[in-house]
């Protein structure tokens, strides 16, 4: 393993005082003051977060969109130029290799976002394939661009500060190249958070001047820097999913409660679209619950979900949930049992700690509504 | 960061004090702040009887689950009710109003084992 990566905000984080951890390959700020303090800025106010680790990939060539198609479960021919989607990159049996969005630049250009941990294996994945495709080109730009979220329900009044360009105009899901802090950036409207929000996609070397920006305009607002650690908990009380932790090869959308990115029946079909063809004659065998805590104890990763004394699954992530005040977690359980109200236990160090399935998102999403014309 | 002259402190970033025969534990400032915001605190049973170096509990913040030890060998004759509804205190309080467990201890010179605050001062920013 080589050293590990800073993004272009290294020194920034440590100037704000932050808690660094190496979080596969790159050091990154966990906590700034408190995940809870942060957590709960982005759900009432705005916060900041550097995610200049996740893994950019461009794509483009007359062949681009096939490849794509192919490539990916969801339907690409459903969305328009400026528009992003989140898809899936599947293996033969259906497993996911990564979720990720992918942005229509053009008819022939397309920007991928992957997960930093996968982006090495992505690209190698999508080189190989595109292999089968003359004319396209694959390219790893995770080291030429840095990237800046702002998530709440103040990250319009603070980016409309630093940019000329109306807002209003971008959709959920939408975005535009244009000027922001006096540089030029891919901003889209979308975020791990559920609040509504924004992710800056710039140039590596201006990532610390926008930064800077944003946290000088963002004074008067009480904007607060956050760190993985507030991430990671924003994304569980929306239930959405983490690769590597809720989502992996092993496990298939459908299991996973993402049947609604798989276009089962894409014209010309995709790299595991069969074995999700038999898997959902079949009945997938385990479905992704959400599950809230009755009894004390948080769930965490690993821990043992049970049923009349007898383990039935395993919680893949939990945490305290600073939102509702309970603990709150996924994780894999029969699918007889992954009706909301549906009592089970887990198995917290030895104890047996009662539970109850929720439906997700276990906080309700406030994101910006589509799609707004002209 | 706070490390008061009267207490006395472990390895494992635990801290005591002693009255007489009994020993209230708790977690040092340092281990509060590595930890960050703490969420939940298990306790042992009033009663139980505690090893020196045994874990007794369970600290869990935000992000990660952590064993507290206890220093001392003993029997547990009072926990830190107020931590079931405000985990926080540990955090806000950590040697004050966020001590965890009270033990009778069974061996008073295993306290000669522990560091005193000068002590655990150089071990922390050594270990930093």
């Amino acid at each position: 393993m080589t050293s590990s990566g800073k993004t272009p905000l290294y020194q920034d984080h440590i100037d704000a005082g932050a808690r660094m951890v190496d979080f596969h390959g790159w050091l990154m700020p966990i906590f700034y003051s408190s995940i809870l303090d942060e957590s709960k800025s982005v759900r009432e106010n705005v916060g900041m977060f550097d995610i200049s680790h996740m893994g950019e990939v461009e794509v483009k060539g007359e062949n681009a969109f096939a490849l794509l198609q192919n490539l990916t479960s969801n339907d690409l021919g459903a969305i328009e130029q400026g528009q992003a989607q989140y898809t899936a990159l599947l293996n033969e049996n259906g497993g996911i290799l990564d979720d990720l969005l992918v942005y229509k630049i053009s008819e022939e250009r397309f920007f991928l976002c992957l997960n930093s941990s996968n982006t090495e294996s992505d690209v190698n994945w999508i080189a190989d394939q595109a292999l089968q495709y003359p004319d396209v080109e694959v390219r790893n730009l995770s080291r030429h661009y840095g990237m800046i979220s702002i998530q709440g329900p103040n990250s319009e009044p603070l980016l409309k500060l630093l940019t000329r360009r109306d807002l209003s105009k971008i959709g959920y899901y939408h975005f535009v190249v244009t000027l922001v802090g006096g540089h030029s950036v891919l901003l889209a409207r979308t975020g791990y958070t559920g609040e509504d929000g924004f992710e800056i996609f710039c140039e590596w070397r201006e990532t610390g001047s926008l930064w800077k920006q944003a946290r000088a305009r963002g004074k008067s607002f009480g904007l607060k820097l956050i760190g993985l650690g507030a991430r990671d908990i924003l994304r569980l009380e929306m239930g959405y999913s983490l690769h590597g932790a809720d989502i992996s090869a092993e496990t298939t959308p459908y299991e996973a409660g993402l049947g609604w990115i798989v276009k089962i029946d894409k014209p010309g079909g995709f790299i595991g679209c069969n074995a999700l063809k038999k898997q959902r004659e079949a009945g997938v065998k385990r479905a992704l619950v959400g599950i809230e805590m009755i009894g004390r104890g948080i769930p965490r990763g690993g821990y043992p979900i049970l049923s009349g004394g007898a383990r039935v699954g395993e919680i893949t992530s939990g945490a305290m949930s600073p939102t509702l005040g309970k603990a709150v977690g996924l994780g894999y359980a029969p699918p007889e049992l992954a009706e909301a109200g549906t009592p089970l236990a887990v198995d917290i160090r030895g104890k047996m700690v009662e539970a109850v399935v929720k439906p997700k998102p276990f906080v309700s999403a406030r994101v910006k509504k589509p799609a707004l014309p002209g | 960061m706070k490390f008061p002259e009267d207490l006395r402190f472990s390895k494992g970033h635990e801290w005591v004090s002693v009255a007489g025969d009994v020993a209230t534990i708790g977690i040092t400032d340092f281990a509060q702040d590595e930890l960050g915001d703490i969420v939940f605190v298990e306790a042992p049973e009033i009663g139980a009887t505690l090893t020196q170096g045994e874990a007794f509990g369970v600290a869990e913040s935000v992000k990660t689950v952590s064993d507290v030890y206890c220093p001392v060998a003993g029997e547990v004759v009072e926990i830190n009710s107020g931590l079931v509804d405000k985990p926080e205190l540990v955090n806000k309080s950590p040697y004050q109003d966020g001590w965890m467990i009270k033990v009778k201890i069974s061996d008073l010179s295993a306290l000669d084992e522990l560091m005193s605050a000068k002590e655990y001062e150089n071990y922390v920013l050594k270990s930093k």
